[in-house]
């Protein structure tokens, strides 16, 4: 039994030929953008290991073009040598990134708290409020997306310093939660309305109160979709310069605060830069590693209907 | 606010509420509102020092709007009962929306027509048209302007390499999960450290990788490389020279200046795109393609009549919160040229940022913010109405 029965037709193997060019073809742009996505990310963790003359030098591969040095982690006090010490530099950085985590953390809580209610309530029942029905109020939330941040910008200066709220965390929270609002509604609108109705008349006939069913039964399902809304506005909050560069001197300073102020000075030592910066987006490195399906999921709500 | 008929999920609730708690409820409401006003009423004499209770801060204010909402929110539940319940799911949100946009924006038209200098201890004078006649005779403002028309533009290029992208990502491809995160990743990071590790570092004229590599394609190949490298690199040089590539400067001329903050805010946000029409590429159904093939349509054509028509409202989406984001665009600018050389890569939001830096004026800066809002509001109406007309089927 050495024929083949079933062979591949002359038209089918000159196929193969295109259909290998066109392999190659889609691998290397796929590999060729993997590479500009990446590169600048490889790029700064080695030139946080790097020495002056090898910045210089522009040597790129660790181990083969230079030796890594602590040099970087050192002047931030985070190199194995220099932990178990007192460090000035250190103390204000970890200040900082505490401050980026509790405010992006508690804004993003409360974002999705507020957010998913209303778009709960938006998903279920029909509210009237003046002259403004339902899909004014979903309109009324989701245009706060198109203010840009400068329109607050200065009111809310003048407002916290009156309120004293001016550098303080609270401030920030407060500010960060409305702008990431909209978007966190927009998500769980999507995610509330592809769940039956079926599944609160079931719970409420057999007794749960309204508020009862939303956190007993329905929570649980959009729990993906709070997720991915969760980390969306992490993501926005963490990274956010403009009204913190605008609203915080020196007590609730975050992150990208000091990574800024840290770049306008001439002669910047490349190597502790490149540790700060790499430090100040590890935390987001790595959740974006561990949790990408969230963050497509949130990213996609709302492509598809 | 009132639930009516017509609710998505009905139930039929025997609400019996007592005239106690619904008496209960308006005192809650009305005590609490009066709390509000007095406070109001006191600090505003106290600040225009009609009294001297001396409060620093306006914080009691805060604290008693803070009760009102509080109190606003357990009376709803208190007269109305199931009612008052729906009520609750959106009543804080919008609540808390329409204190910390509404009110602020109200402030913010206030501000607008005044000379307010928050060093000077004068405090706030109120000039009238003076902001607007100064705003129309700033070149740098409209210059910038005309920058976010530009950086706005750029979307389109933008739009186009998102979409090639995720067409690849989603043929059958190994190492998927792979090539999903290495794309996602620079939407991860924050514009300030992408400045750095891009702008401010691989940007480098001396040192930075980039410049290297393209003086390094500028320079003549050496002479014992065998033929076949020699004269093409010989052709790759010249042409590098010819493109002034043989001493790089990407923040030094307007054009190029700008260009790199474009592909710099590209780079950050391609991947946003490319998850959206990923994911609208995902919902077309495979029928679609095994019908076209076996009607002998190429893949040309299966893109031309099956894939871009139906990705039309998803580009759309897509395209338009892309532009919302781009319209806010500003981290990079201040951090790598701080809108130089000359203002020519100035977004309007740095450029209001600067100009606050610079004079802490904030009256004109909000002005300028207002008309900014005024012009964005126009422009997305515009936009979506011709979107709507556009997505409508034509046939």
């Amino acid at each position: 039994m050495n024929n083949q029965i079933f062979r591949d037709s002359e038209s089918d193997r000159q196929f193969s030929a295109s259909w290998l060019t066109g392999r190659v073809f889609v691998y290397s742009i796929l590999l060729l953008w993997a590479f500009i996505c990446l590169f600048p990310i490889y790029w700064t963790i080695t030139t946080s290991f790097k020495m002056a003359p090898d910045v210089m030098k522009g040597n790129i591969i660790p181990w083969v073009d230079f030796t890594p040095k602590w040099l970087g982690w050192r002047s931030l006090g985070l190199s194995p040598e220099t932990i178990g010490i007192e460090s000035t530099v250190r103390e204000e950085f970890l200040k900082r990134f505490w401050n980026s985590a509790i405010v992006s953390v508690c804004s993003s809580i409360l974002a999705v708290g507020l957010g998913s209610c209303a778009a709960y309530g938006l998903s279920r029942f029909n509210y009237r409020f003046g002259f403004m029905r339902n899909s004014d109020i979903s309109f009324f939330f989701l245009s706060q997306l198109i203010l840009p941040p400068v329109v607050l910008a200065l009111p809310f200066l003048v407002l916290y310093k009156s309120l004293d709220l001016l550098d303080t965390r609270i401030g920030l929270i407060l500010l960060y939660t409305l702008t990431v609002l909209p978007i966190v509604i927009w998500i769980m609108r999507d995610q509330f309305s592809s769940i039956p109705t079926e599944l609160e008349e079931a719970a409420l006939v057999d007794g749960l109160s309204i508020w009862g069913a939303f956190t007993t039964i329905i929570m649980p399902i959009a729990l993906p979709g709070m997720v991915a809304a969760f980390i969306l506005s992490l993501v926005l909050t963490w990274n956010e310069y403009f009204f913190a560069a605008l609203l915080t001197s020196s007590h609730a300073k975050t992150l990208p605060v000091m990574v800024a102020s840290q770049t306008g000075s001439q002669g910047i030592s490349w190597w502790s830069m490149a540790a700060l910066s790499f430090a100040a987006i590890l935390p987001l490195i790595v959740i974006a590693i561990i949790l990408e399906r969230y963050i497509i999921k949130g990213m996609a709500a709302g492509a598809v209907k | 606010m009132s639930t009516e008929e017509g609710d998505k999920l009905h139930v039929v609730t025997a609400d019996d509420i007592s005239n106690n708690k619904k008496r209960l409820g308006k005192f809650l409401v009305w005590g609490s509102a009066i709390i509000l006003a007095f406070t109001l009423f006191i600090q505003a004499l106290d600040t225009n020092s009609y009294l001297t209770i001396d409060l620093e801060t306006w914080r009691p204010s805060l604290y008693a709007y803070v009760f009102w909402a509080f109190c606003l929110c357990v009376s709803q539940v208190l007269t109305r009962g199931e009612h008052g319940k729906r009520v609750l799911f959106v009543l804080p949100a919008a609540l808390f929306v329409i204190s910390m946009v509404v009110f602020p924006l109200l402030f913010g038209l206030v501000i607008a027509f005044s000379d307010w200098n928050l060093s000077s201890p004068d405090g706030r004078t109120f000039n009238g048209l003076d902001n607007v006649r100064q705003m129309w005779g700033d070149p740098f403002y409209w210059n910038a302007l005309k920058n976010m028309v530009w950086y706005t533009t750029v979307i389109i290029i933008e739009y186009a390499v998102a979409f090639g992208l995720a067409i690849l990502l989603n043929s059958q491809i190994r190492a998927r999960k792979f090539f999903r995160v290495a794309f996602l990743l620079p939407l991860m990071l924050s514009p300030v450290a992408v400045s750095w590790m891009i702008g401010k570092s691989m940007l480098e004229i001396r040192f930075g990788p980039i410049s290297r590599f393209l003086r390094w394609l500028a320079s003549e190949p050496s002479e014992d490389l065998p033929a076949l490298l020699y004269y093409p690199g010989i052709y790759i040089a010249d042409l590098a020279q010819w493109f002034g590539w043989a001493s790089p400067s990407f923040f030094g001329s307007a054009g190029i200046a700008r260009t790199m903050i474009m592909a710099m805010d590209a780079w950050t946000f391609i991947p946003f795109m490319m998850i959206m029409i990923l994911a609208g590429l995902q919902a077309i159904p495979r029928e679609l393609y095994e019908a076209s093939e076996v009607d002998g349509a190429s893949r040309w054509r299966q893109f031309l009549e099956i894939t871009f028509p139906l990705m039309l409202p998803v580009s759309i989406t897509a395209v338009l919160i892309r532009i919302i984001f781009k319209l806010k665009l500003a981290d990079i600018i201040i951090n790598i040229t701080s809108g130089g050389p000359g203002g020519a890569t100035d977004s309007v939001t740095s450029f209001i940022f600067r100009e606050y830096r610079d004079r802490s004026n904030v009256g004109y800066g909000t002005l300028l913010a207002i008309v900014y809002l005024v012009i964005i509001v126009i422009a997305m109406t515009i936009l979506i109405k011709l979107a709507d007309r556009w997505m409508k089927p034509r046939y």
